[in-house]
């Protein structure tokens, strides 16, 4: 049979960021997907050679459109490491409530667009509903819906008093009784079964061997998530990976749907042990040395590599974000479905196009 | 006992043993978190292979003439294609055996490659001394 290639993005009404994929198709099989990048480059890392280390948080923040604060966490814990800084217990619990929020509305923001590739506008509208909710914390607490910078190196900048705690968990146990009324339909309604179950599957050790992090990993049955390595306070946190064996687009759907509730869970548990110390400890010196860092963003594992040289600016800061991660995954995927399931595949490794190309 | 954040401790590799070593990562396991590329100024660069086997994560250094080719690691574990062809747009790397060569137009437009030397993106500044 002939093949064809058809081209899919950058401009298309499922993605929210230009990713383009050309697709080799027999009928309307898809055989092979070559993916081309260079949209969004903006050469951030690059601008670490002229940035002051503590300029360079406030950039991370925006490699990621979603979820900034985890960015920034990550790159002030290498750093912290690389300068031996004790960072205080509050800093730790504040940084776990405040990422924990940012997965939660950047998994909603993924659930409602998932149901909008789909065709669901309804559920598209009640998971963005849910998530203005989330939003509106971040703001509340820290004076913005997604660039929230509250991490610095050493730290955290903002605290939450009482009153805003109770707020929060009072949000929580509202947004979770919202939350879980839509649960039968995300994952057992008969359309959207028959849109996502069997569509771009995914095995554990394909998955393994491409590289795959986040949702699109557990979602294979591989329990790994970075945040069993206990960063911020995850190690004093009760917590297990949240995982789905079935390895296609609604194993995946279900693995963010049930770490959004597991999200809340964490911040009540945050909230709840909160202890009463300092916000931040002082940085002496500059940076010297070579540091990995790993964190665990909504979609996945994101590394830094930091090497510092003595001055105020970093020699080098290396990002891998997870959507990098997870394309060579996606390319798996794809072979064998159909065109139509092109669209609902490319979406399961929920694709960060400005994390990607930085 | 598996960290979050580590000062690194590379293992040194020669370039004829980067493939090798691959190939042993991958049949004992081992996921290809990612390769990072540092300019070293004195016309090397360091390469880091870094893998991760159940959260806890070996690091390979191969310190590496810019001008000579990289062998890619590629045709064993696919995902480093990307990794790849990304540092060819930045270090101008060159890698023998990519399995999917863009020959330096990952990010860039095809008409750059022939117009500018890596690495693409210069920045200059006025800048105060420390």
């Amino acid at each position: 049979m002939s093949r064809t290639i058809i081209p899919f993005g950058p401009q298309h009404p499922v993605l929210p960021e230009p990713l383009h994929l050309k697709l080799v198709v027999e009928d309307e099989t898809i055989v092979e997907a070559v993916p081309a990048l260079g949209y969004v480059h903006r050469g951030l890392e690059t601008l670490a050679s002229i940035r002051d280390y503590n300029q360079m948080v406030y950039i991370v923040e925006r490699v990621c459109g979603i979820c900034s604060c985890i960015h920034a966490m990550c790159y002030c814990q290498g750093l912290e490491t690389m300068m031996n800084v004790e960072v205080p217990s509050r800093a730790k619990y504040l940084r776990v409530i405040w990422s924990e929020l940012h997965r939660i509305h950047s998994h909603l923001l993924w659930l409602g667009l998932f149901a909008d590739g789909f065709g669901f506008e309804s559920l598209f509208m009640q998971f963005w509903k849910i998530r203005e909710r989330v939003m509106d914390i971040n703001e509340a607490t820290a004076g913005n819906r997604v660039v929230i910078s509250v991490n610095v190196v050493g730290g955290v900048r903002r605290d939450l008093d009482k009153t805003q705690q109770r707020w929060i968990l009072d949000e929580l146990d509202k947004l979770e009784k919202e939350l879980r009324q839509l649960m039968k339909t995300m994952l057992d309604d008969y359309t959207v079964k028959k849109r996502t179950v069997g569509v771009g599957v995914l095995t554990a050790q394909q998955a393994l061997q491409l590289g795959a992090v986040g949702p699109t990993l557990r979602g294979s049955g591989v329990a790994q998530d970075a945040r069993q390595l206990g960063y911020a306070a995850f190690d004093e946190l009760d917590f297990e990976p949240v995982t789905s064996p079935e390895g296609d687009s609604w194993a995946r759907s279900k693995v963010r749907f049930m770490e959004t509730l597991q999200s809340m869970d964490i911040v009540r548990q945050a909230i709840s042990r909160l202890p009463d110390t300092e916000l931040a400890a002082k940085v002496p010196g500059k940076p010297t040395g070579e540091v990995v860092c790993r964190v665990e963003q909504p979609r996945g594992e994101l590394l830094y590599y930091l090497k510092g040289n003595g001055s105020k600016n970093m020699e080098r800061v290396r990002i891998r974000t997870p959507t990098f991660a997870n394309i060579p995954p996606l390319l798996a995927m794809l072979p064998g479905a159909q065109l139509a399931d092109v669209p609902i595949a490319a979406l399961t490794i929920d694709p960060c196009i400005s994390c990607t190309e930085r | 006992m598996p960290t979050h954040s580590e000062i690194l401790n590379a293992t040194p590799i020669a370039a004829d043993a980067v493939v090798a070593q691959a190939r042993s990562m991958f049949d004992q396991g081992y996921r290809l978190v990612t390769m990072s590329v540092v300019d070293l100024g004195d016309g090397n660069v360091d390469i880091f292979y870094h893998y991760d086997l159940d959260n806890e994560m070996t690091h390979f250094r191969l310190t590496h003439p810019k001008d000579q080719p990289v062998p890619s690691i590629s045709p064993v574990y696919f995902a480093a294609l990307l990794v790849e062809n990304e540092s060819r747009d930045h270090f101008n790397l060159k890698f023998d055996g990519l399995v999917l060569d863009f020959n330096r137009t990952l990010y860039l437009d095809d008409e750059i490659t022939s117009t500018i030397s890596a690495p693409f993106c210069k920045i200059s500044t006025i800048q105060k001394k420390d």
